[in-house]
């Protein structure tokens, strides 16, 4: 009890004097925002994100038309000023099934990716830090996972669960972590042998605390990384678990199935495909220069001043 | 480093393989390029149960009869001619003299009795048996109720003479001998490879092809068959049936010429393409699209609330805005001209204000006035581009018309049978495809307990009415019997249909000898290049 | 790390193999349909007769004894679907060409991802770090299902340079392997770069800036090493992936692979090659991932392993 004690007190002494750059009574975490705030294209990126965010809040009040108001005489119109970005397959305005795609496809692209991040990271750091037979152990349960046919599991669970959008994130969070924990295990196991690692054990750090204050940290840039990457490709697996009845049930769309409806119009009317695929990449853009901002913040050996 | 130099290497691969990759033309030579849908499941006629299969199996092998390539009529195959009795039920083939198999031995009215018998036997375990079951005994040995092979009621009387006894007249026999699962096969070829016999290397035919290759997912190749009795009239050399799944793809590789015929066309590439009259085939097709009514469910159970939903219904805005080939809205359950059938109309194409106001009028009386209180419930499909499209434009026309909102619920094509086969459904999207050219295809489906009811749907008239059309032999009396099963079923509408297929692919204009038929039939050995 | 630890690890293999084959065969078991459903409902005979050919009338256990007894004797079993065709003849068949054009595309993927994610992290927030950077976004969010009909468009149909589908010659090759290589390059790029960023400013790439050594040679020399971590990491599951075929890519230009049966067995519930499929790409995972944790050892020698 004493030691642990000891040990929790300790450790911000051996933080600070490895991480040198440390200055005095600013926190880690303030200090990195303070940094953040200094990268223009992160903030951008961020700003951008953030209106992204409330539009697809404020997106029903301010929609020009119904996601599912049809007019069949209307196949794939060109944008006009009528319907801005012109009309889907069946008349429907682009404009708006953009706008409401949005809504699912961030939703479920930052959900699912901070579920599959939280166990992903928790779960290599845990496996990467302990080493050894309980590495070896949690490791082979990865690759059993990586094994199960993913399309048997998603008709499985749906049978017993049934359309439940929390079954979505499960399913897309499962596909996810497991290459997350992986990554994150692999850094973990490079970084323990570090010398302020070392020492921390040495003192007798508990294990728990190391994995939280030291570890978890300092992989924090290939998870931030591999984030801004899980995000486009769980906006992109939604499609496909749609394809099995999981996920939005027409006629409502996410930019998922837009894209996807786009490629069939592609050579007729490109921008069907064009504008769903443009709002993604937007997203992408702001998120990686968020995500990179974010990642040179953290870092406090990577400061330029 | 040398990433200069593998970027360069690079550079000269793209190069290399650009120059050496040239269109073939296969314009001069009798060689045809087709898509052929999914990958087979195999070519043993008594194993497979799909339409790919039978393009490719029909020309591998020839049963009694084959098929007029306008008509689609039989004609002619194997047998050269063939004579009923007057009650209907005992036919006599007379086989072709000289007919061989691939492997030069003979083709003799045995080998059908072989094929007869393997076809109904439940170890063979086919998936048509039951086109065996109207053969007398067939039923009753696939069931297991009678054990001994030689009671089907099939027997060579000669070499060259076979005779078939049926359990019950059955006037669409002879073209039923068309569909492969009534093909002859060689005996001992299965007795000598067992599952392999269908492999290239062991394969034994009669047909006027013959395999010569088969890979998985890629190509199956056949060539003319020189042991075919009327080779000197087959004009194609070689014919290439691709395997393609993604018809996007199978779209461009026909632009690019290395197809001469296609299978299906995207969706929305149909309209460009029907411009193009040249290199289109389109047809009327054997086969109604409709909705499923689950009519053991609440509000569903009511005559009226299904007369309601199927008048709310605007076909033709369907076929012209979204399907977009040609495709007739359907006024009745079985397709105009099946089996020389022409259904009375029953439905309406489109939506007058007439049909309106009393579906509303319906619905009301059924204690729902303007879709009030009316229970939610989804329209189950299998997941595909134009069945979701449908489905979302029903919906609106219900919510629209009739003032109910209905949600859409999409699944594979496994989860979804499944559901619908145990009747956990409100309203289902299906298809049939006649299994032959007879009304009793489309009409027998919905008998009391039928196997592919599917819908809970019960009425002892209609199913005396069916029973009573099984054995009515003179045509003009049937078809007034199927016009009144055909007036109870648009009545109680335990289905709605929604319009009647076409087929609708591409085909270059030097494929001749390929005429637009109901069937979809395009025997190959009357097909060549121009 | 000693031989020890190889054996031991290539042991643990089996108990694991034999935990999927177990977890994959009763699973698959539980989802709706089976085998032999199709439209038209087969009388209840014709499946009892099916059901019976294939020893699905077994009770399940018994299914699964015999399952394993096959698969000691190596032998997948038939396929339901492709009836004159076993499990093996299948993998046999469709494997190589999988293969083919994973390693392809893994090529283009680890010159085109490393060289761009490299050149980013070379000269951060410069235009060889943002033009890269951008055009990996773009291949991130348009994925092959776009790319892949998207080239043939270009460079199939308007350019005419390029095979627009198949698998015959050479050229065939071409289209299919960049457009599966883009997409993992678009990951890789940015794995790399991150990386690469991340181990710039230790100590000793410091050490070797502060000796006046070459920033090419720095980054080569010592950064590539320990900044490739996490795209070694990635590359494991990836490699499986790759190998084992990418139905999108293969469905779109008509590559007769492995990839396409992995979806299309599990949606024809074609059990026996559900199977076949899962313990294949089991094997390849294993074996990718062993070797990227020896890959670890090579690229960082303080990692030790137990």
């Amino acid at each position: 009890m004493s030691d642990g004690l000891a040990a929790t007190m300790e450790s911000p002494i051996i933080v600070e004097s490895n991480l040198k750059q440390e200055s005095g009574g600013v926190s880690l975490w303030e200090d990195a925002f303070r940094r953040l705030l200094k990268n223009k294209m992160a903030v951008a990126g961020g700003i951008f994100i953030l209106l992204e965010i409330i539009l697809a809040i404020i997106t029903p009040w301010i929609v020009p038309y119904g996601f599912e108001e049809q007019n069949l005489e209307n196949w794939v119109l060109a944008p006009s000023a009528e319907h801005w970005m012109g009309t889907d397959a069946l008349g429907r305005d682009l404009f708006t099934r953009v706008l409401y795609g949005g809504r699912i496809s961030l939703l479920v692209g930052f959900l699912a990716s901070f579920v599959s991040v939280i166990v992903g990271v928790v779960y290599g750091a845990v496996s990467g830090f302990l080493g050894g037979r309980v590495d070896n152990i949690m490791m082979r349960i990865v690759d059993v996972l990586y094994a199960l046919p993913f399309v048997f599991l998603v008709i499985i669970l749906m049978v017993f669960f049934g359309r439940n959008i929390f079954l979505l994130f499960i399913a897309l969070g499962l596909t996810q972590w497991l290459t997350m924990a992986r990554i994150v295990r692999g850094q973990v196991i490079s970084l323990k042998e570090k010398e302020f690692v070392q020492a921390a054990h040495s003192v007798g750090v508990r294990r728990w605390h190391i994995i939280k204050r030291h570890l978890i940290p300092n992989s924090l840039g290939p998870v931030i990384v591999f984030m801004t990457l899980t995000v486009p490709s769980v906006i992109l697996e939604e499609a496909f678990l749609s394809f099995l009845g999981l996920g939005v049930q027409a006629p409502m769309a996410s930019w998922g199935t837009l894209i996807s409806n786009g490629v069939e119009v592609m050579e007729i009317r490109p921008t069907v495909l064009l504008f769903p695929a443009m709002a993604l990449a937007a997203t992408l853009f702001s998120l990686n220069f968020l995500g990179d901002g974010l990642r040179d913040a953290l870092d406090p050996k990577g400061a330029k001043d | 480093m040398s990433l200069r130099k593998l970027f360069s290497m690079g550079a000269v691969f793209l190069f290399l393989f650009s120059v050496s990759c040239t269109k073939k033309s296969s314009n001069q030579t009798q060689v045809l390029d087709k898509a052929n849908g999914t990958e087979l499941q195999d070519l043993d006629p008594h194993i497979v149960s799909g339409v790919p299969e039978h393009h490719v199996i029909s020309e591998l092998f020839e049963g009694l009869v084959t098929m007029d390539p306008k008509t689609a009529e039989p004609i002619p195959g194997q047998a050269e001619s063939w004579t009923v009795s007057k009650d209907g039920k005992v036919y006599t083939f007379k086989l072709r003299e000289g007919l061989k198999w691939t492997n030069g031995d003979p083709v003799v009215a045995g080998d059908f009795v072989y094929a007869f018998r393997r076809l109904v036997d439940p170890k063979t375990a086919a998936k048509y048996a039951y086109h065996g079951g109207y053969i007398k005994n067939g039923d009753a040995i696939t069931k297991g109720k009678i054990k001994d092979l030689s009671a089907l009621g099939v027997r060579a009387i000669d070499d060259r003479t076979l005779e078939v006894t049926l359990e019950t007249p059955t006037p669409f026999f002879v073209p039923l001998t068309y569909h492969y699962s009534l093909y002859p096969v060689h005996q001992k070829t299965i007795e000598k490879f067992g599952n392999k016999w269908t492999l290239p290397e062991n394969i034994v035919s009669n047909g006027p092809f013959k395999l010569r290759s088969w890979q998985l997912n890629k190509v199956l190749i056949a060539d003319k068959n020189p042991t075919y009795w009327d080779a000197a009239n087959v004009k194609l050399e070689t014919v290439n049936f691709y395997p393609i799944e993604n018809t996007d793809t199978e779209e461009k590789m026909f632009r690019a010429g290395k197809l001469h015929v296609g299978y299906e066309i995207p969706l929305p590439k149909i309209p460009h393409w029907l411009e193009k009259k040249d290199q289109i085939y389109h047809s009327p097709y054997l086969g109604v699209y409709y909705y499923h009514i689950n009519t053991t469910k609440k509000a569903l159970k009511d005559k009226r609330v299904r007369q309601a939903l199927s008048l709310a219904i605007d076909r033709e805005q369907i076929t012209k805005n979204i399907t977009r080939a040609g495709q007739m809205p359907a006024t009745a359950f079985t397709p105009p001209g099946t089996g020389g059938f022409q259904p009375s109309v029953y439905l309406n194409p489109k939506v007058t204000p007439e049909d309106l106001a009393k579906a509303k009028k319906l619905l009301a009386e059924a204690g729902y006035p303007n879709g009030k209180g009316f229970p939610k419930f989804d329209i189950l499909y299998n997941t595909q581009e134009s069945h979701k499209k449908i489905a979302e434009a029903i919906q609106e026309m219900w919510k629209k018309n009739l003032g109910i909102n209905v949600g859409l619920y999409n699944q594979e094509w496994k989860s979804y049978l499944a559901n619908r086969q145990t009747l956990n459904y409100e309203v289902a999207r299906a298809g049939w495809i006649g299994d032959y050219n007879d009304p009793l295809t489309f009409l027998e489906m919905y008998v009391t307990g039928g196997g592919n009811n599917d819908t809970g749907f019960s009425n002892k008239q209609y199913d005396d009415l069916v029973a009573k059309a099984k054995l009515e032999m003179d045509a003009k009396k049937r078809g007034e019997i199927f016009n009144q099963i055909e007036a109870i079923l648009m009545d109680e509408l335990p289905v709605v249909p929604i319009y009647i297929y076409t087929r609708t692919y591409l085909i270059r204009p030097e494929v001749a000898g390929w005429y637009p038929n109901i069937m979809d039939f395009h025997p190959l050995k009357f097909v060549s290049i121009k | 790390m000693g031989l020890g630890y190889l054996v031991k690890r290539l042991l643990t293999m089996i108990p694991v193999f034999l935990a999927v084959v177990t977890l994959v065969f009763f699973t698959i078991r539980f989802a709706p349909g089976g085998p032999f459903d199709g439209e038209r409902k087969l009388p209840p005979e014709i499946k009892a007769n099916l059901d019976k050919k294939y020893n699905l009338d077994l009770p399940l256990w018994k299914q699964y004894l015999l399952y394993m007894r096959d698969l000691s004797r190596f032998d997948l079993g038939p396929s339901y679907k492709h009836s004159n065709r076993s499990v093996n003849d299948i993998i046999g068949e469709a494997f190589p060409v999988s293969l083919e054009l994973g390693l392809w595309s893994l090529f283009w993927a680890l010159l085109i991802g490393v060289t761009a994610g490299g050149l980013a992290a070379f000269r951060p927030n410069s235009l060889f770090d943002y033009i890269p950077m951008s055009i990996s976004i773009l291949g991130i969010c348009l994925p092959t299902f776009v790319i892949g009909p998207l080239s043939i468009l270009v460079f199939g149909l308007w350019l005419g340079w390029l095979p627009v589908a198949g698998w015959d010659t050479p050229a065939d090759r071409i289209l299919p392997s960049m457009t599966l290589g883009f997409a993992y390059a678009a990951y890789i790029s940015r794995l790399t770069r991150g990386g690469l960023m991340e181990i710039r400013t230790q100590d000793f790439i410091r050490t070797a800036r502060a000796k006046g050594l070459k920033e090419s040679t720095i980054i080569l020399k010592h950064s590539l090493r320990g900044g490739m971590l996490p795209v070694v990491s990635f590359l494991g599951p990836a490699l499986a992936g790759l190998l084992s075929g990418a139905l999108v890519t293969e469905t779109i230009f008509n590559i007769p692979g492995l990839g396409r049966f992995f979806i299309q067995s599990a949606l024809n519930r074609d059990y026996t090659v559900v199977m076949g499929t899962a313990l294949l790409y089991f094997t390849l995972i294993f074996v990718s991932n062993f070797l990227v944790d020896i890959f670890y050892v090579i690229l960082d020698p303080r990692v030790r392993y137990e």
